[in-house]
């Protein structure tokens, strides 16, 4: 098993790690965490797949997993903000179809 | 000249948005004037230039494809600009009254609004699938915003919501743009086309990208978030929300398609995206039906309408691309009016519960009005742009012989004319309509104006087609000439 194969795997044993932490916490800190972790998943697999130009590492790949990782952080950045937000009006931090009211406003 | 002014119709309302975030409060309503009044005379040069000469090309700061960031002006996407400005500037009308400049609420909307506004600008004119991850990112993103400006609880959770599962579809799209790079070595919509072999990956690397772009823009099955962003924001947010972000993916898809992949044999997926569109419109009407808030049938109708646009891929024909091209400035525009007027309406009487409006029209008549009129269109009743739409598309099935889908779009019209006059029933003929209406108050007129002139523009959108029909024939995909 070569190098890349071993990064593809990780990648994709992480992004299941994603998915189902997305879909099974219910607290919202939890969920973001678990986008990231897809992220770095699919983050991962594309510096690994990125075949070497002219015997240098191609730039395009990294250019777009950096600005990847920017819009990601502010992304999560901005989900922390919304979920500290919805903590102080509804007194959790969670999306319950439960706790759904009937809102007439 | 054209580049400069290109330029601009991004940059200013980007510049507008960073000037109204760090100056003073009095300056707010000089920087929204700046971003967004100037538009409409800018996009004056582009449009010259593709009457002109068909296409534009811009390698911006003269940094060319890959690493710089290349804008490609063709007449759809002149169209979508046009539509952008327009519904926006008309929207913000609206605005105007609902986040009047001075207050606090005002200083958070609209630095948000004019980056959306951007971003959507920049959106359309990207030529390279990167650049449109990013300006896709910026929309999203201040979308969702918008949705929770006001911190209402159902808001900030329907946001929240939003906010996940955009995160996911753009995680989606971006591997696929990683995917389709390692193939073909170009990131550029337009010139990928001969390099993209349908091999194993970059079929993958198609789907990753368009089921990205199907979440986003809530196509059934992946609509669940779409009804409670749309019902529960600031009405000119709904408003913007229903009539462009959510199209403006559905754009994306068509470029991927007819476009990048126009040499593919796509016969079998485009019957799948049919289905979905078939299953969205039924769905959606149905939901429409049963839902007892006004914004919550609205929202639920522009689930059933955006699955007309992807009639578009079993049709693929020239006919069929005008039809849904037409759809998407028709439905716009009803569909911002009757945002906007629901809006109206929730502030004046303070619920937009259907049981609670009988009687309604009698204290807000122009507001009523202006529901009925995009409604209207919404049906697809003569003279009005859905209408035309709808009839497009019929002749566009016709022609294909396919009585399939000709059977459900005129389905989705009596479905559609189901649900908007069981509103106008019990608005005009409930049996209650003369009592305890007393006490509305009235809405500001000029924010029933706006409602009113968008609505009267899905009407007209009836009359005028024909430049705007000779401006999508003009820029009919490579596939789809005749």
């Amino acid at each position: 098993m070569d190098s890349s194969t071993l990064y593809v795997l990780a990648a994709a044993v992480l992004f299941g790690v994603g998915v189902y932490g997305l879909i099974v916490s219910a607290h919202l800190m939890r969920k973001l965490f678990a986008v990231n972790i897809m992220g770095s998943a699919i983050f991962l697999l594309l510096v690994a797949t990125a075949g070497p130009v002219a015997g240098h590492p191609d730039p395009v790949p990294q250019a777009l997993v950096l600005t990847g990782i920017v819009i990601a952080v502010s992304a999560t950045a901005f989900g922390l903000a919304l979920m500290v937000r919805l903590g102080q009006e509804t007194g959790r931090a969670t999306l319950g179809i439960q706790d759904e009211p009937e809102n007439d406003d | 000249m054209t580049t400069e002014a290109l330029a601009l119709i991004v940059f200013l309302p980007l510049l507008a948005a960073a000037g109204a975030v760090v100056l003073p409060k009095a300056w707010l309503a000089l920087m929204i004037r700046i971003g967004l009044l100037p538009l409409p005379v800018l996009l004056l040069i582009p449009t010259l230039e593709v009457a002109h000469n068909g296409a534009y090309r811009v390698a911006l700061a003269g940094h060319d494809s890959p690493l710089g960031i290349a804008w490609q002006l063709d007449p759809l996407s002149l169209l979508m600009l046009w539509l952008n400005v327009g519904m926006t500037l008309l929207v913000s009308l609206h605005a105007g009254f609902s986040f009047r400049p001075g207050s606090d609420r005002a200083q958070r909307f609209w630095p948000l609004w004019l980056l959306l506004f951007a971003g959507m600008n920049a959106l359309v004119l990207s030529a390279d699938l990167f650049n449109i991850y990013v300006t896709l990112e910026l929309v999203t993103l201040t979308a969702i915003g918008l949705i929770a400006v006001e911190g209402k609880p159902a808001a900030l959770r329907a946001a929240m919501r939003y906010l996940l599962l955009a995160l996911m579809a753009s995680l989606l799209y971006l591997l696929g743009v990683g995917l389709i790079y390692g193939e073909t070595g170009v990131l550029d919509l337009y010139m990928m086309t001969d390099r993209l072999e349908p091999g194993w990956l970059a079929i993958t690397a198609m789907a990753l990208m368009i089921v990205g772009l199907l979440i986003k823009a809530a196509i059934f099955p992946l609509h669940a978030w779409l009804p409670a962003a749309h019902g529960n924001a600031p009405g000119p947010v709904s408003a913007i929300l229903s009539a462009m972000v959510v199209k403006v993916s559905i754009y994306l898809i068509w470029r991927l398609w007819f476009w990048s992949a126009s040499e593919w044999n796509l016969d079998t997926a485009a019957q799948l995206m049919g289905v979905l569109g078939g299953l969205a419109i039924i769905y959606g009407s149905l939901a429409a039906l049963v839902q007892p808030r006004l914004k919550m049938i609205i929202a639920y109708s522009t689930v059933a309408q955006l699955g007309y646009l992807l009639l578009l891929f079993p049709l693929a024909s020239a006919l069929a691309f005008q039809a849904a091209s037409y759809h998407l400035i028709s439905h716009g525009m009803a569909k911002a009016a009757m945002f906007l007027a629901a809006a109206n309406i929730l502030k004046s009487v303070g619920t937009d519960r259907l049981s609670r409006l009988a009687g309604i029209d009698q204290r807000l008549p122009l507001d009523v009005f202006a529901l009925a009129l995009g409604g209207v269109s919404i049906m697809g009743l003569p003279p009005s742009g859905g209408f035309l739409a709808k009839w497009l598309f019929l002749e566009a099935a016709w022609q294909a012989k396919a009585w399939g889908w000709l059977i459900l779009v005129v389905l989705g019209g009596l479905l559609a004319a189901a649900y908007l006059f069981r509103v106008l029933a019990v608005i005009c003929l409930h049996p209650r309509r003369h009592g305890g209406q007393a006490s509305v108050r009235r809405a500001p007129n000029l924010a029933s104006v706006a409602a009113l002139l968008l609505a009267l523009g899905a009407i007209v959108a009836g009359f005028t087609s024909a430049p705007i029909l000779d401006l999508v024939e003009a820029g009919l995909p490579p596939g789809l000439q005749p």
